[in-house]
């Protein structure tokens, strides 16, 4: 008889957790520091849920006055404004890079370098232009997202195979019409992925912002994750960057990875 | 069986005269064409037929618009050829289908940009000519779906559908298999008849170049020049294995034998 595939893998967790706690309890380490894992699940609850609301049984109170919810919220929206004012920018200028020969000799190049750059190195200029305001780290996200898709899309659009291009031209096809029914669906699955890549550094860019940043208007995982270390909690700092950990994996299981499977199925290019 | 370069008998469709083509390579100045001078009739199935470097590609790539001569004049009827058009459809050496589009809105595409129809009249359009050549079944189908051979089915579908003035094929059949290939001639040979559209056909395969042409134009290499034309008066449909076929092929390749090894002395 075969296992199932996860029967192992499971084990092997649960195995190391039990090991984390017991090595927590019998006092090898200090637990102020290391937190056994059953402190860090008993912060998560009390972290989704507001005690006095949860005790009184009104539950979605509990849930809106909790710590972790509004805070995931705050960050989520910071996330997706500064991924969509990033792409909004990183898509067109991408366009135009591979389009126009000086304008990749000189934006194309400067995104290559400033994509080098991690985004943390924006938060002091930030912070001077913007202030402590929402803007300063909405300002991280984008320079963060931005070049990715910039290079993403402009790489995508230059491997567009010409023979697509000529024979769209032989049929009349040109201009706005080239661009829209021809070299944008020919170069989406290169475009996806650099939206996928800069995602991935809007996320980055977006918690080191948050941490450097206390920002009065609205108190993220970012800012949940430095309170931790200021009080001197690490369930709570190991929670939060548990939290942070499986909206990045979510963010990919439910919506980048369908969308790039379905593209590449369609295309044949994967069964 | 040569004939002259220029027979009166029908309009020309596509008219050349001394265009000349030349590339600037890593090694230096390639003249790809030569002081090409030709005409293609209405109607008439036309075969340039060369081996390869003989700048038959450039030719059609020039018909087509898609590149400019450097020398001398290309005219389709009375109008000069600039650029890219509609009149000029191209079947090119893998399919170049569209792979986000199925098989019917790769044929749509080129009706689309057609002036002048309504939705309706395209879609019937479209439909009508992946019938006509045998995919009614495989409208929904994505490129990846199809054979090698179908995929060139719903090319030359696309465009044949704009009814183009010509239709220029840049070795369509070179990818596929030998059965296949010979399927393909019986469809391209019917539609020819039936339709009697002009098409400028280019290939390596003196075979293929006897069986589908009226006339079959040699070319030879460095620099790409006419070497000799060929009349086919041989009847439609017409068989790969028919003997008459395969001695008119034969005498093309020692045309064009004699003429490499003289070039090599």
């Amino acid at each position: 008889m075969k296992l199932p595939r996860f029967v192992i893998p499971t084990f092997i967790a649960l195995a190391a957790l039990g090991g984390w706690e017991w090595f927590v309890r019998v006092g090898h380490v200090n637990d102020v520091l290391v937190p056994a894992p059953s402190h860090i699940l008993q912060w998560f609850w009390w972290a989704l849920f507001d005690k006095a609301s949860f005790e009184s049984g009104h539950y979605l109170v509990a849930l809106q006055k909790g710590e972790l919810l509004p805070a995931t919220w705050v960050t989520m929206r910071r996330l997706i404004i500064g991924f969509a004012i990033g792409a909004a920018i990183g898509v067109p200028l991408g366009a135009l890079c591979a389009r126009v020969r000086w304008v990749r000799d000189t934006i194309g190049v400067l995104a290559l370098g400033l994509q080098t750059l991690p985004s943390v190195c924006w938060v002091p200029l930030a912070l001077l232009w913007f202030g402590i305001r929402e803007e300063a780290v909405l300002f991280v996200v984008v320079m963060g997202t931005v070049w990715a898709v910039v290079i993403a899309v402009q790489e995508s659009v230059l491997n567009v195979p010409p023979l697509y291009l000529r024979a769209a031209q032989t049929m009349g096809s040109n201009g706005w019409h080239l661009w829209s029914r021809v070299i944008f669906p020919a170069a989406l699955p290169g475009v996806l992925s650099g939206m996928k890549q800069g995602w991935a550094f809007a996320w980055r860019s977006l918690m080191a912002a948050e941490i450097f940043v206390v920002i009065v208007t609205g108190f993220g995982l970012g800012s949940l994750l430095n309170a931790g270390r200021e009080l001197l909690r690490m369930d709570q700092v190991m929670g939060v960057m548990a939290v942070v950990m499986l909206v990045g994996l979510l963010a990919d299981l439910v919506f980048f990875a369908p969308l790039e499977r379905w593209l590449r199925r369609s295309r044949g290019l994967e069964r | 069986m040569s004939s002259s370069l220029q027979k009166s008998t029908a309009p020309a469709a596509l008219t050349l005269r001394n265009v000349t083509k030349r590339f600037e390579g890593a090694a230096g100045r390639v003249t790809a064409l030569e002081d090409i001078s030709l005409d293609v009739r209405e109607g008439e199935f036309l075969v340039v037929v060369g081996p390869s470097g003989c700048g038959k590609s450039t030719l059609l790539s020039l018909l087509a618009g898609l590149e400019h001569s450097d020398e001398g004049t290309i005219q389709l009827g009375e109008e000069p050829v600039l650029s890219p058009g509609r009149d000029r459809l191209v079947m090119f050496q893998q399919d170049a289908l569209f792979p986000w589009l199925n098989a019917l809105e790769n044929v749509l595409f080129g009706l689309r940009l057609k002036p002048g129809l309504s939705d309706a009249e395209r879609l019937e359009s479209a439909r009508y000519y992946l019938n006509l050549v045998g995919l009614g079944n495989k409208e929904k189908a994505r490129p990846h779906e199809l054979s090698g051979g179908m995929r060139q089915r719903v090319a030359l579908a696309r465009s044949l559908a704009p009814n183009p003035r010509v239709l220029l094929m840049d070795e369509p059949f070179s990818a596929l298999d030998a059965l296949t290939r010979e399927q393909l001639y019986g469809d391209i040979q019917e539609i020819f008849t039936k339709r009697k559209k002009t098409i400028v056909l280019v290939t390596h395969n003196i075979r293929e170049a006897v069986c589908l042409g009226d006339r079959v134009v040699l070319f030879s290499p460095n620099p790409g020049r006419v070497q000799q034309v060929f009349d086919v008066n041989l009847p439609r449909p017409r068989r790969m294995n028919d003997p008459a076929l395969a001695n008119l092929a034969a005498e093309v390749t020692t045309a064009l034998s004699s003429h490499l090894t003289a070039d090599k002395q």
